[in-house]
């Protein structure tokens, strides 16, 4: 009786001296932090992905707080609306950003492109990206290892078996941008997200001659510019023997789709083709 | 006790199928395609245009810049095309096309074999030479010859390392040199002695290319300063600072350059152009490439002209064998698996090697054991498995605190992996990120 | 023609395989196994087959069904910790009390770290260990060796450790001891069924450094650490403490040296750190050994220094060119 008694008078001692000096000493050292960081902080995802630029969450919140206003901070996960809530937090303006989404320019399938070699090394783009051209002629396109779908956070970005190249998952993805940094071949670009996710892009970055590039790729864009003869919004544009479409200026009327010979240009999310309602196209901004 | 480098190393089973075959000369293709960057750093710029008819040995592209050569027909005809063609990674890269017309040559180019060993030239004269000659590290480095043999202001070459070691298991051409062109590479020695004012000229060779060891010390004989060192057979003995540790004891810093312990490192290929260039007028537009395999019918070496498709080298040594897997380009330890064999051959196309079914497959890879084979075999002294997973990872800090820069590519580290991990892959994309990252924060 | 390959440099490999390697060193630890059949007879044959049957089917339970990995029980390392384990017990142990220590020994000290290439502790010795600290009775009552009997009789004895143990705790001289060195070197002594005979082990060093398995600087480092801080010991008092050849040739000194010391997954990467892993072990034991409440340190050793690999990975780096 006597042991336990004595065990656990000392122990409370021990306990009671170390609080004691912990309080002095975390009075002695304590540093003055704005308590708004970790306000800021708490709104905010807490994914630590470091989409925005900078070290994680915390870092973020930082900048935010000292920043005198939140231009070009933007934290692509949470989007406008934890912006707002941020700027609403600390009594600023939060500027309006367009939702982005990440869109994978490459249609080269195994049905498209094939193979004219087979790689066998470490499975990652970056590797063979710094050996060579890739499994097949198109020097350009999806090295197929899956170094975006390794870097996503959000489980948004998946390698189909099918066609060999990523699919992103429209509901998942939010813009971080970690697969387009991952990217080797550039082939991902953040563009706007559209309205009901719907999206026109070229689905290929090849600045080969369009001889070259079709023979590698039988989806390749050959940068014959009817599309660009097409579109009457001004934006497309061609360089290097590859139309782009500027995301910012496109209306969404979906022309330049159906005169592109390769089928190059790809639309996601519309409604069959017959159904086309004019109201899509005033709608979007 | 024969000399050698004291850390690490490994020694891969040499397979020297054609260290008997004498050198022969591949015809002349119907077509070269001579790529304007055979070189580290700025491409040429070319000076002819389409349609053009060039003779053997004129410039057709200059060198940009002062980390550059100089780029000259190897054939005399017409200018096809001065564009794009797909190298052996698959790239497109710009080139020049040339039809071939006739055997014109450039008219001071002396064609007689003839030897010539009295030079009359001042240093300047032959560095001019060696310059406009388009001469680069033959070794397959192919670092343009001129800038090697300026030293930077402040520091004095002391000696010069000729690199005779072919460590590479198959790879003959330079050995094939040494014995069928001694007098020739010597007298390049000389030159290169005579441009860089040293008196001291050590020939590395290793122990397994005894005929040639013994043809040269034969030569040397009369020649002072020359000596001719036989190695022990190590790989990579071949690497510069491997080389300078095991020719003269002394270690390169970390990131210096070989100049720092009064060393420069050429290749015998190299003596042999320069000689070439500077008494015979005539600038690099062959060399000596082995074609080897294990399959291959006939393993020979072959003296090529610059930018004949390496499809043509492969018929002249019984055509592709039926199991081929794997055409590489240069050794199996650091040579570059190609994807396409019409590619043309290059100033530092050393070698050719085709390996046939398994051979040329990969083992299947197992997990890290940690047991520090790669450590001992990494000659720089480097921890490989620690490397690999930082650079997997994206730690170029850490990485560049690790001396990832120090890598020297030899691959020792996968060989002797017993896991079969892609070691080397992985160091070798972080060595290219660290080093890309150093770049930028210098800026 | 067919398609051709692309891969990064080298296109060659040494054939070096981990399988290779893992069969080399139990090709190496026949020489001890045939000792302990001489001396131990069938009940080394029994206790040790249990224990590799043991951990090779707990290994493939739990990568199957656990960690739903592909089983890769026959690359050899799951058999080498179920002989080490085997031959760091008394031959005459209870077959029940070997399959609890392959349990701990792959489930706790192998599995729960990722599997081979993860763990922090040499798996054997964290069954072993385990074993002696639970069941101290069945694992300190060795069996009298008698050469080239199936079926020694059921005497037991004290290993030369403990006859040392005891004679320094009660008093008397060291000095006093009878040694015979002869029978320590042969292996016809008491003691754990692997670790008795001295020729042995160094058959089997002797094996893997010629295959090149293992490199000499741990072995020699716990060696000669033990010899001199030993021999130190005893220069000061000869009655009190024993030779410092009298350490080498007993208990597990041997096999933990050569074959524990050296295991891949939990010794330093740099031969420098290898050194003072082999320093740190060597000190360990005799302290233990002399000081301790064990008359055997070795397991311990070795599980001490286990835990300050990586801190001697990140200090003690190789030579750098």
């Amino acid at each position: 009786m006597n042991t336990i008694l004595i065990t656990v008078i000392s122990l409370c001692a021990i306990g009671v001296v170390a609080a004691i000096i912990l309080y002095f000493v975390a009075q002695k050292f304590k540093v003055e932090e704005d308590p708004r960081i970790d306000t800021v902080e708490s709104l905010l995802p807490g994914a630590n992905c470091g989409g925005c630029g900078y070290p994680g969450c915390r870092g973020f919140s930082e900048t935010v707080v000292k920043s005198e206003n939140m231009d070009g901070l933007l934290c692509p996960v949470g989007g406008a609306a934890t912006m707002s809530a941020i700027a609403t937090a600390l009594g600023r303006n939060a500027a309006a950003s367009t939702p982005k989404i990440a869109v994978v320019r490459c249609n080269g399938s195994c049905e498209n492109r094939p193979h004219t070699n087979k790689y066998d090394g470490a499975a990652s783009c970056a590797v063979v990206h710094s050996l060579y051209a890739g499994e097949t002629g198109c020097s350009y396109g999806c090295l197929g290892c899956g170094d975006c779908v390794s870097v996503c956070k959000f489980d948004a970005i998946a390698m189909s078996t099918e066609t060999g190249l990523p699919v992103v998952a429209d509901e998942n993805c939010v813009a971080c941008g970690a697969c387009v940094k991952a990217c080797p071949k550039g082939i991902i670009e953040l563009r706007n997200k559209g309205v009901r996710n719907m999206r026109i892009f070229v689905s290929c970055i090849n600045k080969d001659k369009g001889g070259i590039a079709r023979k590698a790729c039988s989806a390749a864009c050959i940068g014959c510019g009817k599309c660009f003869k097409e579109c009457s919004f001004e934006a497309i544009k061609i360089e290097n023997n590859l139309a782009y479409i500027d995301f910012t200026k496109c209306k969404m009327c979906r022309k330049c789709v159906a005169v592109c010979p390769t089928g190059a240009i790809h639309e996601l999310n519309f409604p069959p083709r017959k159904q086309v309602v004019p109201t899509v196209e005033t709608k979007e901004e | 006790m024969l000399a050698t480098f004291k850390i690490g190393g490994v020694h891969p089973p040499e397979n020297k199928l054609s260290a008997k075959e004498g050198i022969k000369v591949l015809p002349v293709p119907e077509q070269v395609i001579i790529p304007l960057s055979q070189h580290i750093g700025a491409p040429a710029t070319p000076v002819v245009g389409k349609g053009e008819t060039v003779k053997i040995g004129q410039l057709i592209a200059k060198a940009e810049g002062f980390v550059s050569a100089n780029v000259h027909s190897s054939v005399s005809g017409k200018v096809v095309a001065v564009d794009n063609y797909i190298d052996a990674s698959g790239f497109s890269k710009p080139s020049i096309t040339i039809q071939v017309e006739g055997k014109e040559w450039e008219e001071d180019i002396i064609i007689s074999s003839r030897l010539e060993c009295n030079i009359t030239y001042t240093k300047d004269e032959i560095l001019k030479m060696i310059a406009d000659a388009g001469i680069v590290g033959m070794g397959g480095a192919t670092f343009p010859t001129k800038v090697k043999l300026s030293p930077p202001p402040g520091s004095k070459a002391e000696v010069l390392i000729i690199n005779g070691v072919e460590c590479e298991p198959y790879l003959t051409s330079d050995h094939r040199v040494m014995l069928e062109k001694a007098e020739e590479v010597i007298v390049g020695v000389q030159i290169l002695m005579k441009v860089l004012g040293v008196n001291q000229a050590i020939i590395g060779i290793e122990n397994n290319k005894k005929d040639a060891i013994e043809k040269l010390q034969a030569i040397t004989e009369k020649k002072i300063g020359i000596i001719v060192m036989p190695l022990k057979v190590k790989y990579p003995q071949g690497g510069e600072k491997q080389l300078i540790k095991a020719a003269v004891g002394k270690s390169v810093p970390s990131g210096g350059l070989p100049i720092a312990v009064g060393a420069v490192v050429q290749n015998v290929g190299t003596a042999l152009a320069v000689y070439e260039a500077v008494m015979k007028k005539k600038p690099l537009i062959e060399r000596v490439v082995t074609i080897t395999g294990k399959s291959v019918k006939n393993p020979g070496n072959y003296l090529c002209r610059i930018g004949t498709p390496i499809s043509k080298l492969i018929e002249a040594a019984g055509g592709m064998p039926d199991d081929a897997t794997k055409v590489i380009g240069g050794g199996p330890m650091m040579g570059r698996a190609m994807t396409n064999i019409e590619a043309p051959i290059t100033k530092g196309t050393s070698g050719i090697l085709i390996m046939s079914g398994k051979e040329g497959i990969r083992n299947e890879i197992k997990t890290c054991i940690r047991c520090s084979k790669c450590v001992s075999a990494c000659p720089m002294g480097l921890e490989p498995y620690l490397l690999r997973t930082l650079s997997e990872n994206g730690m170029l800090e850490e990485c560049e605190k690790e001396k990832i820069m120090d890598c020297i590519e030899c691959g020792s580290c996968s060989y002797t992996c017993p896991a079969c991990l892609p070691l080397l892959d992985y160091i070798r994309l972080g060595k290219g990120k660290t080093g890309a990252m150093i770049r930028s924060r210098k800026k | 023609m067919n398609t051709l390959i692309i891969s990064p440099s080298p296109h060659i490999h040494g054939g070096d395989s981990i399988s290779k390697n893992m069969y080399g060193v139990l090709i190496a630890l026949i020489p001890a196994f045939i000792c302990a059949v001489i001396f131990f007879g069938l009940g080394a044959i029994l206790v040790t087959l249990t224990s590799v049957v043991a951990c090779l089917i707990f290994e493939y339970l739990i990568q199957k069904f656990l960690l739903k990995q592909t089983p890769t029980i026959w690359d050899g390392s799951a058999i080498i910790t179920g002989v080490l384990l085997a031959f760091n017990v008394p031959s005459n142990l209870p077959l029940w009390i070997i399959v609890v220590g392959a349990l701990v020994a792959i489930g706790i000290g192998k599995m729960s770290y990722g599997g081979l290439g993860c763990n922090v502790f040499n798996p054997a010795l964290v069954g072993r260990v385990f074993l002696l600290i639970s069941f101290p009775v069945q694992m300190t009552t060795w069996q009298l060796p008698e050469a080239f009997a199936l079926l020694p009789d059921a005497n037991t004895g004290a290993t030369p450790l403990a006859l040392l143990k005891e004679a320094f705790t009660s008093g008397r001289p060291v000095s006093e001891l009878a040694i015979n060195y002869k029978d320590l070197f042969l292996g016809n002594n008491a003691g754990s069924l692997g670790e008795i005979s001295v020729l042995a082990m160094l058959l089997g060093f002797a094996y893997m450094l010629i295959r090149k398995i293992i490199s000499w600087h741990i072995p020699i480092a716990i060696f000669a650490t033990i010899f001199v801080f030993g021999g130190i010991l005893h220069l000061i008092d000869p009655t009190h403490y024993i030779t410092p050849v009298f350490h080498l040739m007993t208990g597990g000194v041997m096999l933990g040296a050569i074959f524990m010391a050296t295991d891949y997954v939990t010794s330093p990467m740099s031969h420098k750190g290898m050194i003072i892993f082999g320093i740190g072990i060597g000190v360990l034991t005799v302290v233990i050994r002399i000081f301790g409440a064990y008359p055997e340190g070795m397991s311990f050793a070795i599980l001490i220094m286990n835990a300050f690999v990586p801190l001697i990975n990140r200090y003690f780096k190789p030579q750098r060119f």
